[in-house]
């Protein structure tokens, strides 16, 4: 039998000589250029690294074909970054432009550094989810086809970093996104009577619901679900596989905006919702592609150098920033939710728009 | 030419982004289970819904974790996706490879799998995408043999993911991959075997800038800080505005808390460190020229999730300061206790930063040990319900 407990293999064994001479000893990077960084040791010893995009759902030919690269001029050294890029680490100052053409050649856009659009960290969706609202893959191939030229260039005011999660559960974590996509449900989980009492446990399905709307229904050995308390997350769902929640005419996808993680000048910020519904319109999602393409644009017209989406919109305020992007402000947009007077205007200060 | 069964995604192998497309199409010439996908994936472009029965209950001995069940609710039209399985196999930590460990990732996966992979999961992850539920067990053999293991899933300590930290940063205040690593291995009975209330996720992050999004993204975050003075070379800084970066502007003015000022005719920065938070954006902006202080650890913070169930959540500072040095025994111990505290007193399906908003910060920090210091909050309460333990109040009698 297989061992286990054995853990992942060990990074150590992974890391190129460069690294493992200068481990801990770096004294500064550079930008060369788009997709290029420079990284120098305090021993003056020089490490590039070359950022590449990729779709994340990869096959395993379109592996090897990195391997190929990675050996003809990375010594078989390369690493995957948070947002699903790769990245190709060469000692060899000499062989950076050859990997370039070599990557132009097979089509693999290289950027994601400095001010520019990185990759789109994503969920499963449609491939291989059981509680998606949208597909993954999908929409970010079509956002990024539009938004590839800020991929690989750094003209932004700062860094733009996009996200996409399928439903609510968020296993992309898109909500501190400079610009989340996120697919919704807007319709009650059909409750599947016939179902509920061999594969569901009632007292965890109704312990299930955030907002208290689901009651048992003991004459059905089933449950009931309050429509004007159910806001779709699904949660319900994960644990009771007869409450399906998919509607193909109604799920759809929301934008959400001015999210950030890094510490950097301000704290973390929450996305927030700038779009309630946008609808699933497959192949090619124009209308999710189009607001997204509007609000990185109005950002780029308007934001001052190194201001993130969100302190760029904290600065001019959100009046603003509707007016500027022309998105309708709706009553979706004032919360309900537990927290919700915080983010009440509790001030006479505002703009007119 | 014949037809294409898969006219809509066909459209996505235009564009200049790489196409997912092009990948399907890789793997399904060799596999039917992955042209299956790729049909079934047709039907949910044209129905717009979803074909995945909701999950159920797969594994390979010993574990209680680690792939994830998945089946079609079409098998009569896609039965080569009748069953097909995630595995999640732990990435090394980092995200580095050679070129011959990621072939031999390839070669396993080609014999008992779809050949499709995500690179990598939202947890970090190497996702191995679909299997049918007999080549699970000899996958993970094979897996095992050529050193992987798998990742977390259920309520259990899910894969622990750090940035790149000081394999290539100048910017790393601690060892984040030797951290997680170390946490990695130290936890692999509660990574492997579920017994949690909820999923618990620890990610380590060597500086304020946090690329793995710790703060947002882990129940127990570990960022990089330090103590003490940053280092000024002003040589280096007058290197940078020569070069053309307007001081003033863009980093004197942008600095959060004003400690910083320079001197036009002096060319002179100046720093006054007892207001600096550490933020990162002045050596973001000059790292030749800027220096953290020598006194190097990590702040750690509780409680990030994504909104399932009361909303998203950031992380809260619980200890400021931390010098993290291996083998890390006071931040395991600190773990441990967390975990025990979560384990006890969660309710099926709470985070911990939703436990600890139901029976407040300070039961949590009573129960794990930790002091009250301001570095915790924003600002005291603003309103007077206040609750006393038993001992701040004289009996009667007394």
């Amino acid at each position: 039998m297989a061992k286990t407990d054995i853990g992942p293999p060990s990074y150590k064994n992974f890391l190129p000589p460069v690294i493992q001479k200068n481990y801990g000893k770096w004294s500064y990077h550079e930008i060369v250029k788009p997709g290029v960084l420079k990284h120098v040791g305090e021993s003056g010893d020089e490490l590039y690294s070359v950022r590449a995009g990729s779709p994340r759902l990869i096959s395993t030919d379109h592996i090897r074909e990195i391997c190929e690269i990675a050996d003809k001029f990375c010594n078989g050294y390369l690493r995957f970054t948070s947002r699903h890029n790769i990245e190709f680490l060469l000692s060899d100052k000499t062989k950076v432009d050859p990997l370039l053409a070599e990557l132009k050649s097979k089509q693999y856009p290289v950027g994601g550094t400095g001010h520019s659009v990185t990759n789109i960290v994503h969920t499963q969706g449609w491939v291989h989810c059981h509680t998606p609202a949208t597909d993954a893959s999908g929409p970010v191939k079509a956002v990024m086809d539009e938004l590839h030229q800020y991929f690989t260039s750094m003209t932004l005011p700062s860094q733009v970093r996009i996200a996409l999660a399928c439903c609510l559960n968020m296993c992309g974590a898109v909500h501190c996104s400079d610009i989340a996509i996120l697919g919704i449900h807007r319709t009650i989980p059909k409750v599947d009577h016939n179902r509920v009492p061999n594969v569901c446990e009632i007292p965890t399905t109704v312990a299930s619901c955030p907002t208290g709307a689901i009651r048992p229904d003991p004459k059905n050995k089933s449950v009931t679900i309050n429509e004007d308390k159910c806001m779709y997350c699904g949660n319900c769902y994960t644990v009771c596989p007869a409450l399906p929640l998919a509607d193909g005419e109604n799920d759809g996808i929301s934008i959400w905006v001015g999210g950030k993680v890094s510490n950097a000048r301000s704290a973390p910020m929450f996305s927030k919702l700038a779009i309630p519904f946008l609808p699933n319109n497959p192949p090619r999602w124009p209308e999710t592609v189009a607001a997204v393409k509007k609000i990185v644009e109005t950002y780029a017209k308007h934001a001052r150098k190194h201001e993130r989406v969100g302190e760029w919109i904290e600065r001019v305020g959100w009046e603003r920033f509707f007016r500027l992007t022309g998105i309708e402000f709706t009553d979706k947009h004032i919360d309900d939710f537990t927290m919700a007077p915080s983010t009440y205007r509790t001030t006479t200060q505002f703009k007119w728009g | 030419m014949a037809k294409s069964e898969t006219p809509l995604l066909d459209e996505l192998e235009k564009g200049e982004w790489p196409s997912f497309v092009k990948d399907l199409k890789q793997a399904a010439a060799k596999k039917p289970m992955a042209k299956d996908l790729m049909r079934q994936l047709e039907l949910s472009y044209k129905d717009k819904i979803g074909h995945w029965k909701h999950g159920g209950i797969v594994g390979v001995k010993g574990y209680g974790g680690g792939v994830i069940g998945r089946y079609s609710d079409r098998p009569d039209l896609f039965p080569g996706v009748e069953h097909f399985h995630t595995m999640r196999v732990n990435h090394p930590t980092g995200w580095f490879y050679t070129t011959d460990a990621l072939r031999k990732v390839c070669d396993i996966w080609d014999q008992y799998g779809s050949g499709l992979t995500n690179m990598h999961g939202s947890t970090g992850d190497i996702i191995l995408l679909g299997t049918k539920t007999e080549f699970l067990q000899p996958c993970f053999d094979a897996l095992s043999d050529a050193g992987f293991d798998l990742g977390g899933s259920g309520s259990a300590l899910r894969t622990p993911s750090a940035c790149v930290g000081p394999a290539r940063c100048e910017w790393a205040c601690i060892d984040s991959l030797d951290i997680c690593y170390n946490l990695t291995m130290h936890f692999q009975d509660q990574l492997h075997r579920p017994m949690f209330p909820y999923k618990f996720k620890i990610k380590t992050s060597a500086c304020a800038n946090d690329c793995v999004a710790s703060i947002a993204r882990s129940d127990f975050s570990i960022i990089g800080t330090w103590k003490g003075k940053i280092e000024i070379n002003q040589k280096e800084v007058q290197a940078y505005a020569a070069s053309g970066i307007n001081i003033r502007e863009e980093v004197v003015d942008l600095c959060p808390t004003h400690c910083m000022a320079w001197d036009e005719g002096k060319k002179e920065l100046k720093i006054a460190d007892e207001d600096c938070t550490r933020c990162m954006h002045c050596i973001n902006m000059m790292p030749k020229a800027l220096k953290q202080g020598k006194e190097k650890g990590a702040t750690l913070l509780i409680g990030g999730k994504a909104p399932i169930l009361q909303g998203a959540q950031l992380s809260t500072v619980i200890v400021p300061f931390m010098k993290l040095e291996p083998p890390y025994t006071e931040l395991k111990e600190l773990i441990a206790k967390i975990l025990d505290w979560w384990d006890e007193n969660g309710k099926m399906r709470e985070r911990v930063g939703e436990l600890i908003n139901r029976l407040g910060m300070r039961t949590f920090l009573r129960g794990v040990g930790l002091k009250p210091v301001p570095q915790m909050v924003k600002s005291p309460r603003t309103n007077p319900y206040v609750f006393f333990w038993p001992e701040d109040i004289k009996k009667e009698g007394k």
